[in-house]
This record gives structure tokens, sequence and C-alpha cells, in this order.
């Protein structure tokens, strides 16, 4: 695989910076090898790609489109962060917490919630202008082990994924329609499904925000050494680059 | 309309488990689509049509038969209109509440059903017989206001018509019988055109003047496939849908990739409100449009078809079966057409449910799927990997139409019509505030203010073209010319004068499209939402001047960002507005005063607590005992 | 630098916990170097229940869920040349506006009040009654970020802030030299 590689690789640009990709490679993939970060939500490292957040959309060719699902092509010019796009990300990042009911002060994911980290690596810092749709979501505390709090869902969909993908399951899939699609189970309530707290769906690391919560474990990592009490999202991938 | 705050369980608490269906019942429904998933809208309309209702157990009575979770079956039911998870009647009765029908008498009309039926908009009776809905444009403008009653269409309404509809519904008639005693009796086209007048003002040509029989076909029966490709794209034709996407290079495209199967898609969705072109070909031109399908799929070596009917013109289900089954019985689908060994080509017809978004083609092909109507990520495009991962063509109705025409007349005769750029004729549907609305079929390169006149519409004083994803001119530009390099329009053209509010058609507009989209994406799911929030400050007077800039900027993410058409268009009835008729805006909006919001209303917000304690407000009201 | 004007300062807590009053102490001795350059007017701080002059900077705890709160609001407003929302509830109604979304029902300001005092599981309230004393403030319909109510210049976000990120936006806009936080900075609990 690697000795195929090497063949077709090529390179572009990202902001000015060159990067090498190889055929089939999205934009997003070939930049995270270069220790380019560009910011995403709803992409996660081993799960399909999705683009439905938008918040990795990048300029390529003077097109705005989705870097995790554009496939990178040979002498292209990429632009990141660029004033314009950041002021794109951060209306969008805003949206989701309109859209639902996020209030990092009482949430266990706080500090390291992907959607917060974002909003701080974005500046998301001056009054609003958006409203606050203020939904009446459910709490589902039916499993033993497991309870989901859908006010803080943004339907990035990487539970869907990590069910279906990795777990073999299914236990997630959306429902529903425009501001009303949301990520629901498999079943009356997630007591109703196979979940298991073992799930890959279920680990910290798949839900980004406070939705998918492991009972019994609640603010478990002190403040101040919590992820991105450690640096900005995406500053590992960041440390990258050489 | 929505706004996200409705309270949404989460759980299934909404969802109806009135008489379980057998699950029997239910196996023998999915046995007839072959327990095929991706037969999973056909499988589902069958079993609303039947029990009018979705329940949980039928979910996992489906889901069971064809192998899906129950949750995948769930995100089909929950994503289309037509299907639904709670109990509706046996008759639902869907009111078109296009800006259109609004101005034409809507509000009266629902009146009537309202209290002859003894029920509410969005509500069922208590005996399950009826159900009142609105539900977005049904393709009727031109004879507003109209309603569908389960498979039926009734068209221009009014307060007498309406009574005497809801009366003998009451009385127990059948739909059927509302359009003629003898429906059983009627031949679908009969039924069809009794139903819905054609109102083709203008026939040019190419698609409505005489066309003779297969005569395309014929042609492209005796040439090699490249050839076609070649006339195709020689003739200049480009999509009739909207796009405009130039044709003969699709087909080339899907030629080329290397599978073996490729499918021909009809796009009959047409969703944009005011378009309405597509169903009087459908009516009156069906044999041209299978033509067509049969000549792309000759042209790229596709063996199946799928014609798309949006759910709204399930009126036109029969009569497009009809023609396929001919077509089959005279060799024109089938195995070997013309004898031509290895020309085999059939279409089945899949009927869509109640989703504007299934006019993209990505969308359309997840439909035609068995999957909620989602865009598809491109790349890869449809001509590479479409339909089940195959190479795909997908076109509208007008397109294969035309393209039947240039192989029998050829392609310069084609390209010599219209403008440069812009070749052939174009199907506009013209409604609203005119004397003649309905087809006309032109040359491209008219100008608004020509077709104007031919409709009767002088008074106008902005006009809709291409729908609400399109623009919005003012008389200033009338002079304008429709071509896909000025005014492009996949066919509609609403007229407005002088007396209509602009505001309140944006707001309409936007709330359409937060209707509509498939909320897949960020931007879209969510931005449409808070355009229409601020729309609905300007119309209450509450806007301020900043609040242009606002609305320009969000349009600006949600252009930008969205990932498909329908969130990059989205935006335009605010933008166009914006740009054409500016005072509409700044003479409504006005400067916070000593920047207090006035968008803050204390008296409202303070009411409910007034009444809970029973006192006044000693800081806000006035002691009137003094 | 003792013969500039002092800038004054007010400052309230609305619908909030006191918190982020309390995390202005949080400066700890640079709170010394602060009083160099302001003098505080209105506030909590010192008592003081009325605007003795225009101000140039109001702060604001807390965001809108009775009527006083909203008096209070468009006083700062109306007294003050820069008006700061300071810390979560103010910026976004915080945890008092958890009751926005629980209240979809035809009453829901009656039922979150019943709720509360009468009929919830672990009330012992003998009266049986909502309080409804003269001087209680009329409660709103639902609680408002302060940036519905008035236009509002900077936010400092934090649950509460720190005292770091206090002083250095304070520091910062007294002297003309504020443009944007440090991002490491931004918390929002």
């Amino acid at each position: 695989m690697s000795g195929t590689k090497k063949e077709t690789g090529f390179t572009f640009t990202i902001d000015g910076v060159e990067i090498t990709a190889y055929a089939g490679e999205t934009i997003m993939e070939a930049a995270d090898e270069a220790g380019v970060y560009i910011p995403r939500l709803c992409d996660h490292e081993g799960l399909r790609h999705q683009g439905s957040c938008r918040v990795c959309t990048v300029k390529a060719g003077g097109r705005s489109v989705a870097a995790c699902t554009q496939p990178a092509a040979p002498g292209q010019a990429v632009e990141n962060e660029s004033p314009h796009l950041t002021k794109m990300r951060r209306d969008l990042v805003e949206m989701l917490f309109h859209e639902g009911n996020h209030l990092c002060p009482i949430c266990e994911a706080s500090g390291n919630c992907e959607l917060q980290a974002m909003a701080y690596r974005l500046d998301m810092t001056e009054t609003t202008r958006f409203p606050y749709l203020e939904p009446c979501r459910a709490l589902d505390a039916s499993h033993p082990d497991i309870a989901l709090d859908t006010n803080r869902c943004i339907s990035c969909g990487r539970c869907i994924r990590a069910s279906e993908d990795v777990d073999g399951k299914g236990v997630f899939g959306y429902v529903g329609r425009g501001i009303h699609r949301r990520v629901a189970v498999n079943g009356e309530n997630l007591a109703d499904t196979d979940a298991q707290v073992t799930d890959h769906a279920i680990s910290s690391e798949v839900c980004p925000v406070g939705c998918i919560i492991r009972k019994r474990v609640g603010f478990v990592t002190p403040i101040g050494e919590r992820e991105f009490d450690k640096g900005l999202i995406g500053h590992e991938i960041e440390a990258r680059r050489k | 309309m929505d706004n996200g705050q409705e309270c949404t369980s989460g759980l299934s608490s909404t969802a109806c488990d009135v008489g379980a269906v057998p699950a029997e019942e239910i196996a023998a429904i999915c046995q007839t689509f072959g327990n095929d998933k991706h037969r999973m809208l056909d499988i589902l309309r069958a079993v609303q049509d039947r029990y009018h209702c979705i329940s949980p157990s039928t979910m996992d009575s489906v889901a069971a038969e064809t192998g899906l979770t129950r949750i995948q079956v769930e995100g089909v039911a929950s994503f289309y209109s037509f299907l639904s998870l709670t109990p509706k009647g046996r008759v639902t009765i869907r009111l078109c509440d296009d800006i259109v029908d609004r101005y034409a008498g809507l509000a009266e009309v629902v009146a009537v059903f309202e209290e002859v039926l003894g029920i509410r908009m969005g509500e069922t009776s208590a005996d399950r017989a009826f159900s009142l809905e609105y539900t977005p444009c049904i393709g009727m403008c031109d004879q507003a206001p109209a309603a569908m009653i389960n498979d039926v269409v009734l068209t221009r309404l009014t307060v007498d018509t309406a009574r005497a509809a809801a009366e003998a519904l009451k009385a127990g008639r059948t739909p059927d019988h509302l359009i003629s005693e003898r429906y059983a009796e009627l031949t679908p086209h009969e039924r069809a055109t009794r139903m819905v007048d054609n109102n083709i003002r203008h026939a040019g040509e190419v698609l409505l003047g005489p066309v003779p029989e297969d005569a395309g076909l014929d042609k492209a029966a005796a040439m090699m496939p490249s050839l076609i490709i070649a006339a195709i794209e020689e003739s200049g034709l480009r999509g009739c849908g909207g796009a405009g996407f130039t044709t003969g290079h699709k087909w080339r495209f899907a030629a080329a990739e290397r599978a073996e199967k490729r499918f021909i898609l009809c796009n009959a969705d047409e969703g944009e409100p005011g378009t309405f072109k597509d169903r009087v070909l459908l009516t009156e031109r069906p044999h041209l449009l299978i033509e067509g399908m049969t000549i792309a799929a000759r042209a790229v070596g596709a063996n199946e078809g799928i014609l798309y009917l949006r759910g709204e013109y399930v009126y036109l289900r029969e009569l497009l079966e009809q023609v396929l089954e001919d077509r089959r019985r005279r060799g024109l689908l089938g195995k070997g057409i013309h004898g031509i060994r290895n020309f085999d080509f059939d279409v089945r017809l899949q009927l869509g449910a109640g989703a504007y978004i299934c006019g993209e083609e990505g969308a359309l092909i997840s439909s035609c799927e068995g999957l909620p109507g989602e865009p598809k990520t491109r790349p890869p495009f449809p001509v590479n990997r479409g339909y089940l991962g195959h190479p795909t063509v997908v076109n509208n109705v007008e397109t294969f139409c035309h393209a039947a025409r240039i192989l029998d007349r050829g392609a310069t005769w084609f390209h010599a019509m219209g403008t440069e750029g812009s070749h052939g004729t174009k199907l506009f549907s013209i409604c609203g505030d005119c004397l003649n609305p309905g087809i006309y079929e032109l040359p491209y390169g008219h100008t608004v203010r020509e077709i104007l006149e031919m409709a009767g519409g002088q008074d106008a004083a902005a006009v809709q073209v291409g729908g609400p994803s399109g623009t919005m001119i003012a008389r200033d530009s009338f002079h304008r010319k429709l071509t896909f390099d000025d005014l492009a329009t996949g066919g509609a053209i609403i007229v407005f004068n002088g007396e209509r509010n602009i505001l309140e058609i944006v707001e309409y507009y936007m709330s359409f499209f937060v209707h509509e989209s498939c909320g897949y994406c960020t931007p879209c799911r969510v931005g449409n939402v808070f355009l229409q929030k601020a729309i609905g400050k300007f119309r209450k007077g509450l806007a301020n001047p900043e609040d242009i800039d606002y609305l320009k900027e969000l349009s600006g993410t949600i252009i930008e960002t969205s990932r498909c058409g329908l969130g990059m268009t989205s935006p335009n009835p605010i933008l166009s507005t914006l740009q054409n008729f500016p005072l509409v805006y700044s003479a409504v909006t006005k400067p916070n005063k000593d920047r207090i919001r006035d968008t803050f209303d204390i008296q409202s917000a303070i009411d409910g607590a007034r009444k809970i304690a029973k006192r006044r407000s000693y800081i806000f009201d006035r002691d009137f005992t003094q | 630098m003792s013969d500039l004007p002092k800038a004054r300062i007010a400052t309230a807590s609305l619908a909030g916990c006191f918190g982020c009053h309390m995390a202005i102490l949080d400066i700890d001795e640079r709170l010394i170097d602060l009083m160099q350059l302001v003098d505080v007017d209105r506030s909590p701080l010192t008592d003081k229940k009325r605007f003795t002059t225009r101000c140039d900077i109001g702060i604001i705890e807390g965001g809108c869920c009775n009527e006083e709160n909203v008096h209070v609001l468009h006083d700062f407003r109306r007294n003050c040349d820069v008006l700061i929302a300071l810390g979560q509830c103010a910026i976004m109604g915080g945890l008092p506006a958890m009751r926005n979304a629980i209240m979809h029902s035809d009453a829901p300001l009656r039922e979150c009040l019943e709720e509360a005092y009468i009929t919830g599981k672990y009330i012992r309230n003998t009266t049986h009654n909502v309080p409804n004393d003269p001087a209680l403030p009329l409660l709103l319909d639902e609680v408002y970020p302060c940036s519905e109510v008035v236009e509002i210049d900077y936010q400092i976000p934090g649950c509460a802030p720190g005292g770091d990120i206090i002083f250095d936006t304070l520091s910062k806009l007294l002297t003309g030299k504020f443009r944007g936080f440090e991002r490491e900075m931004i918390k929002f609990d």
C-alpha cells in the first residue's frame, strides 16, 4: 500500500503551505497528515466522512467545499484560515449552540467538549445576533449504564456511524426532516436497544458534546486537566507539523 | 411555522398504535415489493394509504421483512410529509398554501373546510374520517386555490365549491365522486383533465405543437449511440429543471463510465413553487417523455429507468402506468426495442411523498433507493456513481421531451431557436396576478415585459422568476431576458401586482425553505430558521437598520457553506428583494432609542405574571387608582 | 497616571448567583491597581443604589428573569457609555434560562410556579400559595440574555469568569487597548 502511495503522490497548498496528498485522499486527510488543522465537528478519525456540520468549509479553487469530503487535487490552492472562513465557521458553530440547549456551566462535557472548544478556537465571544431556538428535548435515562441528554446533541451523527460501522449494531439513526431532524435510538428508548456502555459509539471520544453520558463516571477530570484546558482544539494535529 | 420550538419528546410517545396492524398484512405489502429495502418508499406509501399511519409496530414489521433496523425505517417514514407516524383520517385534505393560493382566497376556503368538517387545520377528526392539512405548492398555481383530497385534485376552489366538496365528503361520498359521478368509466386522461386544466396558452414548435409519434426514437434506433450523444450536444440542449447543465455532456459522461449497469432517471418532481410545466407534459406528452428516456437509454447504454413522480402528482399515476404498459405492449419498452438485439429498456414509476428536496438529483436518487431524500456527497457525481452506485443520468421531464424532438428534427433545427447559449424553446409556467395564467412554450430570449404582455400581467410590480430559489425583479428590470445567462428559470414566473406585500411573500418563501430543508447540513437546517425569524422582525416593524446587514451576512454564510442547491439558493428571496426592493426593508426599520431594544416587549413579557399575581406592575404600569 | 481623571464604573447583579461579582474580587491584589484607574459608582460593592453621575462602564451580571432586572438594565444602558455583560447568565441567560426550554405548555409560567411552590414532590409549603408579596417583581415569560433587552458592547465569558480575564479585559478597555481576548483565556464554564 505504502509503495503504491508514493507513486501517486502529488502536492497542493493550504494557505500557501505545500501539502503532499495521495490519490483518493480528501483535503482534510492530507492536511491532518501534514499537521495543518482544519476545524471539524462531524468528522472523526476512524469514521466515514459525512460532511454535514460544514465547519471544515475551505476554499478550493475559489469554490467553498467541505474539506472532509472533497478530494485533494494536484496543484490546487486551498484557503483555510482566512478571516472570511473563520467568520463563517463561527456562524456555523454559533448556529449549533443556538439550535440546542447548551449550558456549559452545568455540562459534564465542559472542558472536553469539541463544540465548546471550537467556539474558543474561533473566538465566539461577541454579542450574538442569532436567536435561541430553545427546543424542548428529552432526557433518556432508561439504560442502566448510559444516559442521553439530547438537549446537547448537535446532530453530527458520529454515534450513528460508530454504532453501524464499528460496533456493527445500529443503535442510533436520524429521524425527521429540516430543523426537526435529530438523532434517535433504534427502539422506544435506549434501554430498548442493544447499546452497551462498552460500545465504541458510547465512548467519550465519539460524542463531541455532552449528549451521550456514561452513568456514574461524570466530572472525573478536574478543571485544569481536561482535554481543552491543555490547549486549543487541533493543537495535537498542529504539533505534527514539521 | 417550523421554528424548532415545538416539543419533540425524543421518544416515541407521539406514535400511534391504534388498532395495531397484523404483521402478516405488513409482510404481504413488503412482499409486493420483493422485500426490497430499496423500495422502502413504495412500501411505506402503501402502508400509509391502507392504514393511514405508520406505527412503531408496523415499522418493526417492515424492518424485519426488509432486513433493516427500525430506526432506518423510521428515518424514511419521518422524512416525507405524506407519511405519518400519527394516525391520519381515511380522507386527508391537503390545501395548497402557496402564496399564490393565499392571494386567490385560500383563507376563505380553509374556513369552509374547518366549519363543515368540524376540525381545525392540522387536526384529524375523532372518528378518524378526515385530516386537514396545509401542504406547499402542489403545482396548480394557474388554478389556485387548489387541494388534494387523498389522490384527487380539486382546483379553483371557491367558498361554494369548497362547501359542496366538504359536505359531499362528510356525507360519505368518495373523493373520486367529487370529480365525476361516472369516474369509474373515465379514461385516465379524462380523469386527469377533469381534475386539472392544462391551460396551454401558447404552443411552441418543439413540445406542445403537433408531435409525430416516436419519430425521434425511430431515428435514434438506427443511429450509433455515440452519434445520438453528439446530436444532443450539437443541439445546445441544457437541462430544463433549473440548473441548466449541458444535457449531451451528462449523457457522454455516463456513457464513458465503465460499468455493468447504467440508469436513466426522469426528474418529475417539480416542486419549485409556481412551477407546473411538467404537469402539462406528463398529461399531454407522456409518450414523448418515455421516448426521450428510451433514446437516452440507447445513447448511454442503460437498461433500466425510473420516472420519479412527485407525490403531489399522484393523480397522474394511472395515466403514466397506462402509457408504460401501452409501450411495453407495442415493443417500445422491454426487451429488444425496435427489434434491436440488446436494446432492452424498461421504466418503473417511483412516487415521491411530499419532499421538495427530492428535486435535487442526489436527493432524488436517495429517494429512489428507499432512503430519506437527502442529497449525496459530490463527488462522485451521479453520472459516475449514482443510483445504487451505477452511472446515472438524471434529467428533467422537459429535457427528455426536447431530446426526443431533437432526434426527430435534428440538432440544427433546435439550435437555431432561442439565443446564443440558450437554444430551443422553454415551457414557462406563468401564474399570479395576470389574466391568462398557464403554460407558454416560447423560444429563449423573450423579455419579461413581452411575457407579461402575453399573459396579461401588465400591472405587475414584481415578478418572481424561477420561483423562490430564483430572483424577484422590479419594473426597472422587466427588459431583462429569459435566458440562462440573464434570468434563468426552471419555468416559474410568478406575477405580483402593486397591492402585494413583498415582505409577506418573502416570509412565505422562507417558511417554505425551512419546511423543505432536509436538515442534513447545519447552515441550511438552522440558518434558514434564523432568516425566517429575522424577516418576521421586519414584518412586525421591530427591525433595526443593522438587521439589513445581518440578513446579508447570514445569507452569505448559508449560501457559501450549504451542501446542496437548496441552501445555496434559499436566501435568494431575501437577497434579491434587498437588491431590487431596498425601500421595502429600510422603510420599516428604526434605530434603537437610547440603545434599548424595541424588539423586547416588556408588556407581553410580564403579562402572564400579571395575571397570576392579579396585580399591576409597580414599575411598568401606571397606577390608575391615583 | 494619577493626574488622569478616573473612569467611573457601575455594576449590577440581575438574574445570576452573584458569583460573577465574587469573581471580580478574584482579581486579588491587582484590585489595588485597578482602583487607581476607576471609581466605583452604583454597585453592590459600594452599596450605592442609584447612579450619582453618568458612568463610563457598566458591568452587568445575570440575565433578565423579572421586571426589575429589565428596569435596572434599562437604567444602566441609559447611564453608561459602555455596557459589559459579565458571565454566561448575562451573555446567554445561563442557568436561569433552563426554564425557557421546559416551558412549552399553554400556561408555562403558572405551571413552573406551581411546581416550584405547590405541587413539587419535595415542597413543604404549608400556605399552599405561590408567594405574591407586592414587593416581589413580576416574572418575565422567559429569561432573556441582556443583549435581547439592550445593546451590549462587550461580553466577558465564563461561569464565573476568572479574575485574570476580568482584570485583563477591564484594564485594556480602560486604556483603550482591548483587541479581543487571548484564546487561551476564553472559557464558558
